[in-house]
């Protein structure tokens, strides 16, 4: 977002050094004096909550490949010595496979956030995209995660997954087996397979962190949205983002933390399978094969689609079809708080959402398949008709005059006292 | 609103405070990501070793492994046990013992490098000590160097039949590594 930063380097090294790699003004005009909504709420800090997921993921996961061993061999029996023997091994592998679930805790939050305020239309739809295909690297990475421990879980699912692609023999005999033989190197899932997803699962975090600077770099441009949905106009309007974002998202990072360290100390494997403490073992299949719980919506919507190919491709659009999301919503307003009747929409997918994961934990049979097909026609109604219908028919409340306006009492301007600066005397 | 409150004022202490609390948790934090990388209890149950000598007849050596490293286990003749005790401690480079057991100032004496009593037995760690090679002279056909102990061929260090350097750029003597007889032909090393 365009602004007039204030940075001035105070040192005469500062001054030599701005002169030649102006770092330190672009991260202060970026991050210290960047004008931020005053409005934003607590959805708002999830943003930061999620870098640094990312990041704590990676400096874990930088760790543990230290004392991991990617072979059918050893995988299983290194990581249960991370657990035992390396110097609090079990601190970090549970940060690790706890922060997992964390990210998905906070990258849900963060998408339904953007789909009720509208974060994704105009100036954002980019920043939107790139949010999307976040999203999908990040469940990629997870789920090659999740095969490295080399228990029952990790071999089936792979065996799974990978197998999804055998369906493209229904459209061309011979080139899903191909493609499956190729994922694996092989002709089963195996030692080799392993090798290669821990390979990925070092380098995508990478990629993620590369997409993650666009997408952040996307968001300055296009500045914040905010619980109204409008433009910054006035000065007044927003505030720098140090100390009052910083100090919000900070806040909410703590609350965050607490629930992530309440699961790493006392329920590290809650989150997870009882039966990956079972190493993988190519001749007996688990009775009962779920994902880990982050993937249980779209492994439901997988299971409603009566069938082989047309159950992938129906789990593959549903993370597609968000990438059309800025042209599918018709509407002029952004935020959900002046769309009566969107509101009522976007809560129906949240339920649809959850119900789909409640499903997708639940066996294959009898009313669990019906509700499936009942929640995943909405979850596809929702974004191809429900979005582009209300958009149009749809008569707005009347919105605030201004971002000021909708916080601050009777009319513009600050109120009382509120200029006081408490972070100086 | 300027504060009315003297120095240093309730804001003070709340970002000494504040700051203090940072510090700690960050330290707290950092630390299990230093300390994985020590030596885990695993391999701490690997730091001591047994190994009988009975096999060993004199004028031979053997080779054991103690905590991945090589330990030189010679049973002296009398001649090299001689020659090592009538080296005047002025021929030596490296004045101190180098017995993990005795301090670091004790003389390079060769009965400061072996236990009373069983002065055949030289019991060391058979690692260089300029750049970490393993020296010769365990082998029967081995070069020896020119005081007839040990001979680093990396940067030709020359070690006496005491273990100690004597000639080469090796700044110390072989290390004696602390170790005890639990029986007559039987040792306890770490």
């Amino acid at each position: 977002m365009e602004h007039n930063s204030t940075y001035e380097p105070k040192s005469s090294f500062a001054k030599w050094w701005d002169d030649r790699l102006p770092i330190a003004r672009l991260m202060h005009g970026q991050f210290v004096d960047f004008p931020t909504p005053r409005n934003l709420n607590y959805l708002w800090t999830f943003g930061g909550i999620l870098t640094f997921c990312l990041v704590a993921q990676i400096v874990t996961g930088i760790v543990l490949a230290m004392h991991y061993q990617p072979s059918a061999a050893e995988a299983f029996n290194s990581v249960e010595a991370i657990r035992r023997d390396v110097n609090y091994g079990w601190l970090l592998r549970n940060l690790h496979a706890v922060g997992a679930s964390m990210f998905f805790i906070a990258v849900y939050i963060h998408i339904f956030r953007g789909l009720y305020y509208g974060s994704y239309k105009a100036p954002r739809e980019v920043l939107w995209i790139l949010g999307v295909l976040i999203f999908l690297v990040m469940m990629a990475t997870a789920f090659m995660g999740y095969a490295l421990p080399w228990g029952q879980m990790s071999f089936w699912g792979v065996t799974v997954i990978t197998n999804l692609f055998s369906s493209l023999n229904e459209i061309i005999p011979g080139v899903g087996t191909a493609i499956v033989e190729w994922l694996w190197g092989g002709y089963s899932v195996s030692g080799t397979t392993l090798n290669r997803f821990f390979a990925l699962h070092y380098l995508l975090p990478f990629v993620l962190f590369g997409i993650v600077v666009l997408h952040i770099w996307a968001l300055h441009v296009a500045g914040q949205n905010n619980p109204t949905g409008l433009d910054i106009k006035t000065k007044s309007d927003s505030v720098p983002m140090f100390p009052y974002a910083v100090a919000k998202d900070a806040v909410g990072m703590f609350a965050f933390l607490i629930l992530f360290a309440w699961f790493v100390f006392f329920l590290p494997d809650y989150l997870g399978h009882a039966d990956n403490y079972i190493e993988a073992n190519a001749l007996v299949t688990p009775p009962h094969i779920v994902p880990e719980w982050y993937f249980l919506p779209f492994y439901a919507i997988l299971r409603a689609i009566p069938s082989k190919l047309g159950g992938v491709i129906a789990m593959f659009s549903a993370i597609a079809v968000l990438i059309f999301v800025p042209w599918l919503d018709t509407s002029r307003v952004r935020s959900a708080k002046y769309r009566p009747l969107y509101k009522w929409a976007f809560w129906l997918l949240v339920i649809a959402s959850v119900g789909l994961g409640y499903l997708g934990a639940k066996p294959a049979e009898g009313a669990y398949v019906i509700w499936s097909r009942i929640f995943t026609v909405y979850y596809f109604a929702h974004f191809l008709l429900v979005m582009p219908i209300l958009g149009i028919i749809e008569t707005p409340t009347a919105l605030p005059k201004s971002i000021s306006a909708s916080v601050l009492p009777s009319g513009s301007g600050a109120p009382a006292g509120a200029t006081a600066a408490p972070e100086t005397r | 609103m300027a504060s009315e409150a003297e120095d240093p004022n309730r804001r003070d202490f709340l970002v000494i405070a504040g700051n203090a609390f940072i510090a700690v948790g960050a330290a707290a934090t950092l630390w299990p990501f230093v300390d994985q990388m020590n030596p885990d209890a695993g391999a701490q149950a690997l730091a001591s070793v047994e190994i009988d000598l009975s096999p060993v007849k004199e004028g031979q050596a053997i080779t054991a492994m103690w905590r991945g490293k090589p330990i030189f286990i010679r049973n002296r003749t009398a001649d090299e046990i001689k020659q090592a005790e009538a080296t005047p401690i002025a021929d030596l480079p490296d004045g101190s013992a180098r017995n993990d057991l005795l301090p670091e100032a004790t003389p390079a004496l060769d009965k400061n490098r072996v236990k009373d009593g069983k002065a055949n037995w030289l019991i060391m760690v058979g690692i260089c000590t300029h750049l970490g090679c393993i020296p010769k002279g365990q082998s029967m056909g081995d070069a020896r160097g020119e005081f007839g102990g040990w001979f680093c061929p990396c940067h030709g260090s020359h070690y006496d039949t005491s273990g100690r350097i004597r000639k080469g750029p090796a700044p110390r003597n072989l290390e004696v590594p602390p170790y005890e007889f639990v029986s007559d032909t039987k040792i306890k090393i770490g």
